[in-house]
């Protein structure tokens, strides 16, 4: 009498087939020699004796758990190298062209214009606000190391609360902008400009816009 | 140089709300993107800024126009029609209207 395996297909297979690989617990008792295998037993490092404290919070209070982010900075679209002429979509420089000279830490871009050419001073902008052009340059090995995140933060004039008194003040002038970072510019600026054609400085001067009939899908850039 | 006026948008119509025969849907407007006339050329366009602008009477930090942003969400039937979404919904008077969609955030 052979049992249909109708009856057992809920076993998935027919139970006689695996007769011969024994699986279950038997076996593993069988391989090793009578019995289970065990790790070591892990014994718990005695606690140092502590006295208990003598303040506790009326309340169970509940521990915030430990943050452990690790920012890493945004993942560069393959089109971003230094050196390519990017087109800037948005902003006080919207399509003007500019040359990427590297990442930041904090995953914005490094760009400048040169500024001699189109007024683009060295300047932070986001990946997605920018389109990269196939043009690259061949940059010359410029130092960027000083233009970090806090050389731009620095430039951002900090926020005064204003009390009453300052409401009804002369709004502050404009404060100039430290010759340091001009002087830093022209550095910069006079490394790059040698390297480009000047096919390229007419290039970098002009602004990109859209005229009619120009479908940016369709556009190779 | 091209001046100071440089279009760095692509204008679009609003052709209206997300719709069945009777029932509309104002939390999502289609709009017809000039020049995209395929769900593959729409692809280009999904995820970006839209803007609604308009003018009103009263000024708002020194100017007349206002805008309602958005974003294209994801293309509509098979001819290039695109779906928005808008911060606040779209005011039936932008039917017919028009719109820009912006070429940011850029995935180029």
């Amino acid at each position: 009498g052979h049992v249909s395996c109708g009856l057992l297909s809920g076993l998935g297979h027919c139970w006689f087939a695996l007769a011969g690989k024994r699986r279950g617990l038997a076996a593993l008792k069988k391989k090793n020699g009578g019995k289970f295998p065990t790790h070591a037993k892990k014994v718990a490092p005695v606690a140092a004796a502590t006295k208990a404290p003598r303040m506790y919070p009326a309340d169970d209070v509940a521990k915030p758990l430990a943050v452990n982010i690790v920012r890493k900075p945004a993942k560069l679209r393959s089109s971003i190298t230094p050196g390519t002429v990017l087109i800037l979509l948005a902003g006080r420089f919207k399509g003007k062209r500019c040359i990427c000279l590297g990442q930041l830490p904090s995953g914005l871009l490094l760009v400048t214009g040169p500024f001699k050419l189109n007024g683009v001073p060295v300047r932070r902008v986001s990946q997605a606000y920018v389109i990269a052009t196939c043009t690259k340059v061949n940059m010359p090995s410029v130092d960027i190391t000083k233009f970090s995140d806090s050389y731009f933060k620095a430039a951002e004039s900090k926020r005064v609360k204003k009390g009453e008194k300052e409401f009804f003040d002369e709004p502050k002038e404009k404060k100039a902008l430290p010759a340091e970072y001009i002087a830093n510019q022209k550095a910069l600026d006079a490394a790059i400009l040698p390297a480009l054609s000047a096919e390229l400085k007419g290039y970098l001067s002009s602004r990109f816009t859209l005229r009619d009939g120009d479908r940016p899908h369709l556009m190779k850039f | 140089m091209s001046g100071e006026r440089v279009r760095l948008f692509v204008k679009a119509q609003v052709l209206g709300y997300k719709r069945s025969k009777a029932n509309q849907y104002c939390h999502t407007s289609l709009l017809k993107i000039d020049g995209v006339n395929t769900t593959k050329e729409a692809d280009f366009y999904l995820g970006k800024r839209i803007a609604y602008i308009y003018k009103a009477k009263t000024q708002k930090k020194g100017s007349y126009f206002r805008a309602i942003w958005g974003r294209v969400t994801r293309a509509h039937g098979n001819v290039g029609t695109v779906r928005a979404k808008f911060l606040k919904n779209l005011p039936p008077s932008a039917m017919g209207g028009s719109v820009r969609v912006f070429m940011y955030p850029s995935r180029v």
